[in-house]
């Protein structure tokens, strides 16, 4: 609890304008690269987890509103959620549903598919999304990720929005996949595979 | 009679469960915790005054405060 705030810890601002833009405009979803770009490179380059640690602003988000805003029991998340088995299952599903993602993408570039403008959550419910499309100049593929994309932030904001209100507040930092993923990296950076 | 040793909680992280995501040392007021190498958090023993608010903060709870003797 280090009294001076610093700019980084207003990115949960960001985050918040990330899922509002969405809903104006899906091409704005692009932008959401940046989380998984960002935290790879520090990993990678850094041997770090510094984008968990301070600028992921979806952490804050929660941070907020389960701990100012009091909408967390602030309980413990259970054994099975915090194993390895659950955490590193949860990162290969979500990999098969991004290149599932990726794959319809690239169906649409290709021709062989149309635009679907829905956005999916929880990889089940489609959503009408119809209204945050505008018939760019860009090719309706590149809308395609953009929907696709939106539709795995939106699902895995919607995740840790449950796991905080039944949780902790950063419950989803457990088992987020970007989270699991970087630590790997930083373990595979450190030649170990069992912490320090 | 006897000695009065004084027993003061200490953080432990489980290093092998923790996830690195630094909540723990957001919330320290000692700046007692550090994530290192992006791998676990740890605890500086001589810094550590035993608040138990990383404890509470950590969403795998795997920080528990532990009786330390000085």
């Amino acid at each position: 609890m280090k009294g001076k705030k610093r700019w980084y810890d207003y990115l949960w601002i960001a985050s918040l304008a990330y899922l509002l833009l969405g809903f104006c405009n899906i091409l704005f979803a692009w932008l959401g690269l940046l989380c998984f770009f960002l935290p790879l490179l520090i990993a990678i380059a850094g041997g770090s987890k510094a984008y968990c640690n301070r600028y992921c602003g979806r952490g804050q988000l929660f941070s907020l509103l389960g701990g100012r805003f009091g909408l967390s029991r602030k309980r413990d998340i259970p054994r099975w959620m915090k194993s390895k088995g659950f955490r590193y299952g949860f990162l290969l599903f979500f990999f098969a549903m991004f290149f599932q993602m990726l794959w319809n993408t690239y169906l649409v570039f290709a021709g062989v598919q149309d635009l679907r403008q829905v956005v999916t959550l929880l990889w089940t419910f489609r959503l009408p999304w119809h209204w945050a499309y505008h018939g760019t100049l860009v090719h309706p593929g590149v809308a395609q990720f953009a929907f696709g994309f939106y539709s795995v932030m939106l699902t895995s904001t919607v995740l840790g929005l449950v796991t905080m209100v039944l949780f902790k507040p950063r419950s989803w930092c457990v088992y987020c996949p970007m989270g699991t993923m970087t630590q790997l990296i930083c373990k595979a950076r450190c030649g170990s595979t069992k912490g320090l | 009679m006897g000695t009065t040793s004084r027993r003061l909680r200490k953080a432990r992280v489980d290093q092998g469960s923790c996830v690195a995501c630094g909540c723990c040392v957001k919330v320290c007021p000692r700046e007692a915790i550090q994530i290192v190498k992006g791998i676990a958090a740890r605890v500086d023993l001589d810094k550590c005054v035993g608040c138990g608010r990383c404890a509470k903060e950590c969403p795998a709870t795997v920080i528990t405060m532990e009786e330390a003797a000085v």
